[in-house]
């Protein structure tokens, strides 16, 4: 698409530089941590040793003695307030601090306030806890055996660790095809505990104001609206209401789903905060980020998927697992407790699918989060992909020529996949097809041949994946009964400079510029004179944040919504001045012009300053506008990723030799961001796919807690990608844009897992679970006789 | 314990408990919060700044010893209004999103610049291998990396 605005304009399909830099590289952002308060408290979690365990006592006697400790909080003492369990976005509970029993290795246990970092530390270094041992459920296979301890004895009723069960698609149609079908493959596929590790761990800074009688808490929220209403709904009975409620999301040190929920340590904090009346500051360090706040992923999958001869995908079936921890923490539409995990038919035209998926408690920190995808849409893709992959050399033929024959044409767009969803757009083929061209796929499976010839290890893997993102329609979607819309309010000065406020919260994708840019392609306001501004709900409209890709397919729709409201208005005033009939003139970004007379215009900024100046008689004055967006559908990104590896015979190291990306987000705002985006999405699909996953021994004990062992790929692990796009616009998105923040993530792991099996088919090795490591690698190798 | 220290050309004196790291004395004393902390291992990097001349990183350094030295930090890049080029590189080629990890980002790179004027790609890599970005999948920052060292050869500095 070519701009139709000039660079200095700055609209769509520009990569102007970003307004957020300047501040940034000279160390001037303003993240939590860098706010301070006068007479600021810091508070400080005693977390506990075992994984499930009564409490027995707590002793804060030496805490209390230690300089500067003012205050030792326990569950006991939130419980006078009702405040000791909280509601989880998935109807379930969860504790802020427990009054019986622990139920996870670090889960907290105590707060302790005091009037400086260190004093804080101390304290909680000393507060005595004794516990009494619970046997350890950690397995969500043996979770539901008969006879297992139940972990949520809080629950009357409660008879075991089930907590629910959800299915999906046409189960009968599904079975017969399954059981007429000429192949199906079958596979267990484990998608491990992750953990999104943004660099900026969580905290916040709660301030109560006495006089004021208002609570104002800097937090690092992805979400601050739903969360200021969160708190007045759970805190409402001890007096915080709505209107008295400030949330300012400040500068946001990465997100990618793990600042979505609400954690103990924030509760705590505010809890802190109204009883003392200072402002109180948490800020968590990062073995309690990786051990305690919500994880990813840990679905425990069985799919299998049926063909004809020829190579015509018929029918997929699933059935899940989903370790939940303790409590059912998800951040997903209320209505779909494993997410969207049923668009796991994915870029393929199946005319049946099952999807069944049952929710399992262990004793591991509760979550469900969504790292860096859109509600459990990285589990599906993995999935489907894995298999496809599978079903591909299972009937020996190529992996790019079997998607090719299976994929949805775009003819068949808008499609309505067997479980359910309309597909809006797409050019499954195209995108493969560039993939291929890019990297020289053809030779790259001539190299095969004569590598393998040599007994050289080198595979090629693909993954052709379909996104689902934009959460969401308000018929379906909603977060605690809240409508997944979202907002733009803007309001142009007489001057015909501008400001702009949101319902999302940017946490390193760029927004400030990516909003300027759209509201500049809509009223050719150069997008240097639009300030964008979120994450203040004093200020800003109400919206339900950003997550699941969904600030430009909802926000970014408000901004061209609102703007289209101004430039209604905007047609009426230049009429007014020009002394014509509003059909009389036609815009171009920036201004109107009287039909036939180009000369006769008034700009955007003449009209502007008329609005406050000169509007016509019976109008308001002013010229500004809300929306508040309502998608009609969700979008559909793709891509098609295929990536080369060498393995190592001897070690097992898995090398990435090239990686080639062919991403499809429609229309593109700045080239530049979206091509940044692909980039880190691209990393934290190589992260899971080779190193990082948080586990657990028989006893709970956490594995993978810090980044000792936790594993964030560096700058040398990471390839260097290579990216591209096609451009396939969504026809329901007023910019005909789908988002892209999350679309490498998603497809990047079985890209390389594919690659990897690839490698090792001919040995026999069918399938690896990720992450994909140098001693997995290395086992198989000697299982099949390849290393001593 | 009484220290004295340098940061960015600037001298300051303070009374500090033995154990204070020097990310906290920067950050919380001295009010410079553009040196972050995002691990307490030292392998994120966020904390690096230079202690004389030396890359280190300030979560895993104690503020007495850093007695007597020369610190920099991302603060003082920047020189009468004019931007580093580093600073200007990293914008240009997009080489930060959240920008939680540049300050670290920026000192590592400027410390290896000094060394290493012309570095390859992989070199670059190699050296900022101790920075952990989970934003930009790193191409970006080694390009701008690169990119700097090219305005610094052509006089750009």
């Amino acid at each position: 698409m070519e701009p139709r605005t000039t660079f200095e304009v700055g609209g769509m399909g520009h990569s102007i530089k970003r307004k957020e830099d300047p501040r940034f590289i000279r160390g001037r952002g303003t993240y939590v941590d860098d706010v301070q308060l006068p007479g600021m408290l810091y508070l400080d979690i005693v977390r506990s040793p075992h994984a499930h365990a009564k409490i027995v006592k707590i002793d804060s006697t030496k805490a209390l003695a230690v300089p500067g400790v003012l205050a030792v909080i326990t569950g006991q003492d939130l419980a006078k307030y009702n405040l000791h369990w909280m509601p989880t976005l998935m109807s379930d509970t969860q504790m802020v601090l427990p009054v019986e029993k622990v139920m996870y290795q670090a889960q907290e246990v105590a707060a302790v306030l005091a009037t400086s970092r260190y004093a804080a530390a101390d304290g909680a270094a000393v507060v005595e806890v004794e516990y009494d041992p619970l046997p350890v459920v950690i397995d969500p296979h043996k979770a539901l055996l008969p006879g297992a301890p139940v972990l949520r004895t809080d629950k009357k009723d409660k008879k075991d660790n089930h907590i629910w069960h959800w299915e999906w698609g046409d189960r009968a149609a599904t079975d017969r095809a399954i059981a007429e079908a000429d192949v199906t493959v079958k596979q267990d596929i484990y998608i491990p505990r992750i953990h999104v590790a943004s660099i900026e761990t969580c905290g916040c800074i709660a301030h109560f104001d006495k006089v004021m009688d208002k609570l104002t808490v800097w937090m690092t929220t992805q979400a601050p609206h739903a969360i200021r209403t969160v708190f007045a709904l759970v805190a409402g009975h001890v007096g915080l209401a709505e209107h008295k409620i400030r949330i300012i999301s400040p500068d946001i040190g990465g997100g990618f789903g793990g600042k979505v929920p609400v954690y103990p340590g924030y509760v705590i904090a505010v809890a802190a905060s109204v009883l003392t009346g200072k402002p109180v500051k948490w800020i968590e360090d990062r073995m309690e980020n990786l051990q305690a706040d919500s994880f990813a992923r840990d679905y425990h999958i069985t799919a299998e998927l049926a063909a004809k001869k020829d190579g015509t995908l018929t029918a997929l079936r699933i059935k899940t697992l989903a370790d939940h921890g303790y409590a059912d923490a998800a951040a997903n539409p209320s209505k779909f407790p494993a997410g969207l995990f049923h668009v796991c038919t994915g870029s393929y035209d199946l005319k049946a699918a099952h999807v069944e998926v049952d929710g399992v408690y262990t004793n591991k920190p509760p979550g469900g989060i969504a790292y860096r995808c859109s509600f459990r849409v990285t589990e599906a893709v993995h999935t489907i992909e894995r298999m496809t992959d599978l079903m591909a050399h299972q009937l020996n033929m190529d992996p790019a020529a079997f998607r090719m024959k299976n994929f949805i044409k775009p003819e068949q767009f808008p499609y309505k996949s067997a479980l359910g969803w309309e597909y809006d757009s797409g050019n499954y083929a195209g995108a493969l097809q560039k993939a291929m061209d890019t990297i020289g796929y053809a030779d790259l499976r001539r190299e095969q041949v004569e590598k393998r010839k040599r007994g050289e290890l080198m595979g090629i893997g693909i993954s052709s994946f379909t996104e689902i993102v934009g959460a969401g329609p308000s018929k379906h979607f909603d977060i605690l009964g809240l409508k997944m819309f979202d907002s733009c309010e803007m309001r142009i000065h007489p001057t015909g400079k501008a400001i702009a406020r949101f319902g999302t919260k940017s946490q390193g994708q760029g927004h400030e510029t990516t909003y300027a840019q759209i509201l500049a392609e809509e009223l050719g306001i150069p997008a240097k004179d639009i300030q964008v501004e979120e994450g203040d709900t004093d200020t800003a409209p109400y919206g339900l944040g950003t997550y699941a890709s969904r600030s430009t397919p909802v926000a970014g729709a408000a901004a061209a919504m609102a703007a289209r409201k101004i430039r209604d208005k905007a047609r009426k005033i230049a009429a007014h001045l020009l002394e014509v009939a509003e059909d009389d003139l036609e815009w171009e970004p920036g201004k109107f012009s009287v039909k036939g007379a180009p000369g006769k215009s008034k700009t955007i900024q003449d009209i502007a300053f008329a609005a406050y100046t000169n509007h016509p008689p019976g109008m308001e004055a002013g010229l500004e506008a809300v929306s508040y967006y309502d998608p009609p559908n969700l979008t559909f990104p793709f891509g098609s990723y295929i990536c080369v590896v060498d393995l190592d015979s001897g070690t097992g190291e898995v090398k990435v030799r090239r990686f080639v990306a062919i991403d499809d987000c429609g229309n593109i705002i700045n080239p530049m961001i979206v091509q940044g985006q692909v980039h880190g999405g691209l990393t934290m699909g190589l992260a899971p796919a080779l190193f990082e996953e948080i586990s657990y021994d028989e006893h709970g004990n956490v594995q993978g807690g810090s980044f000792i062992d936790y594993l964030v790929p560096t700058a040398v692990e990471t390839p260097k990608w290579e990216t591209g796009h096609t451009i396939t616009p969504s026809p329901h998105h007023p910019l005909g844009a789908k988002g892209v923040g999350e679309s490498a993530t998603v497809g990047a792991p079985a890209a390389i897992a594919n690659a990897v099996v690839d490698a090792l088919w001919h040995l026999g090795v069918r399938h690896i679970d990720i992450p994909i490591t140098p001693a997995k690698v290395w086992k198989l190798l000697r299982e099949h006789g390849v290393t001593g | 314990m009484r220290v004295q220290l340098s940061v960015n050309g600037e001298k300051h004196e303070a009374d500090v408990e033995p154990r204070l790291l020097l990310v906290h004395l920067l950050r919380e004393d001295l009010r410079l919060t553009g040196t972050h902390i995002g691990c307490d291992t030292s392998h994120c990097g966020a904390c690096t700044i230079l202690m004389d001349g030396r890359p280190v990183k300030s979560c895993t350094v104690f503020a007495v010893q850093a007695n007597g030295k020369q610190l920099m930090t991302v603060e003082g890049l920047e020189q009468d209004g004019k931007l580093h080029p580093l600073q200007a590189s990293f914008m240009s080629e997009h080489g930060l999103q959240c920008g939680y990890c540049t300050p670290g980002m920026l000192m590592t790179g400027y410390a290896f610049l000094q060394k290493n004027p012309r570095p390859s790609e992989d070199e670059v890599r190699m050296a900022i291998s101790g920075n952990l970005c989970r934003c930009t999948g790193y191409v970006n920052i080694v390009k701008a990396v690169q990119h700097a060292a090219a305005t610094i050869s052509q006089g750009g500095a």
